[in-house]
């Protein structure tokens, strides 16, 4: 397993550090709550899903042997809270969607671009286009199907491996790279349309 | 551009891009898809895009605690330590 980037944080809030346990929320909460919110029906529901999966790990926390990163436990836990709740609250999961990643229309009979994409990835570094591209990106996830949003967020915006990934949502390898695929090439498609290219 | 039947062409390449990033592809595959990209005028920017999106995503930090909210999980904690301290059968 690679080395647990929370190891210290961890350390700390079992030794009494409440600092730490607001630094672990601080630096979760939101992905969280984002997460929480594709599962069950209302905010007010995702909000205690994700106060209730807090309790789980302080309750949990002497126990936590470090056998998975803290991160995959901690998501682990959301998601089982989310179910859980989901369940009371009767919310079917969206069937995800089987389309190809780029429209078919771009491409010409023998599968080769016919609108091509409009170059601009060189422009993603200046510093205000991609705060103002890394704020629509955050939009465009929940639009995404539960479980690409799922799997990109936990991969891109927290930073998880694939590994974590698969741990946390049951998922093979295999699976978790289809929705990866997915999830990321609208997301793409999201901020080719805000750079003024083809829809 | 002409291609032999065993060459990529761009609506395969781009659904492949995921694979290649995450060092997925056979050896095999690998070839054929940087051979594309050697090849090919427009996919090179369509995998410069891919990675350029998933570095503004690791930029994109959902918003952050406001401070009534970590007053609340600060007290959230203190009730928890409370009672480790107080109780040894943990906290229920």
């Amino acid at each position: 397993m690679t080395e647990d980037p929370d190891s210290l944080l961890v350390c700390r809030l079992r030794a009494g550090d409440e600092e730490a346990f607001a630094n672990l929320v601080s630096k979760y909460r939101g992905t969280m709550l984002s997460m929480a919110l594709g599962r069950v029906p209302s905010r007010a529901v995702a909000e205690e899903v994700v106060q209730d999966a807090w309790v789980g790990v302080l309750r949990g926390i002497e126990v936590f042997e470090g056998r998975s990163s803290f991160r995959t436990w901690l998501f682990r836990i959301l998601i089982n809270r989310a179910i859980s709740a989901a369940t009371r609250e009767r919310r079917t999961v969206p069937v995800e969607d089987m389309r190809p990643v780029v429209d078919a229309s771009r491409f010409d009979a023998a599968g080769n671009w016919q609108m091509p994409p409009e170059p601009w990835a060189d422009q993603a570094d200046d510093r205000l286009t991609a705060a103002k591209m890394a704020a629509r990106i955050l939009t465009a996830l929940d639009e995404l199907p539960l479980q690409q949003k799922e799997v990109v967020t936990l991969r891109d915006v927290q930073g998880l491996s694939s590994a974590e990934v698969c741990a946390v949502l049951g998922l093979s390898q295999a699976n978790q790279r289809v929705l990866l695929h997915r999830g990321r090439s609208k997301l793409r498609q999201v901020i080719e349309s805000e750079f003024g290219g083809a829809k | 551009m002409p291609r032999s039947g065993r060459d990529l062409v761009c609506r395969q390449a781009v659904e492949l891009v995921t694979d290649y990033l995450e060092g997925a592809l056979t050896n095999a595959q690998r070839r054929r898809f940087e051979k594309h990209l050697s090849d090919c005028p427009n996919c090179p920017e369509y995998l410069a895009q891919m990675r350029a999106v998933i570095a503004l995503a690791g930029t994109a930090m959902p918003a952050d605690l406001t401070p009534q909210m970590r007053r609340e999980f600060i007290n959230l904690y203190r009730r928890w330590r409370a009672d480790v301290v107080h109780d040894d059968h943990g906290w229920h």
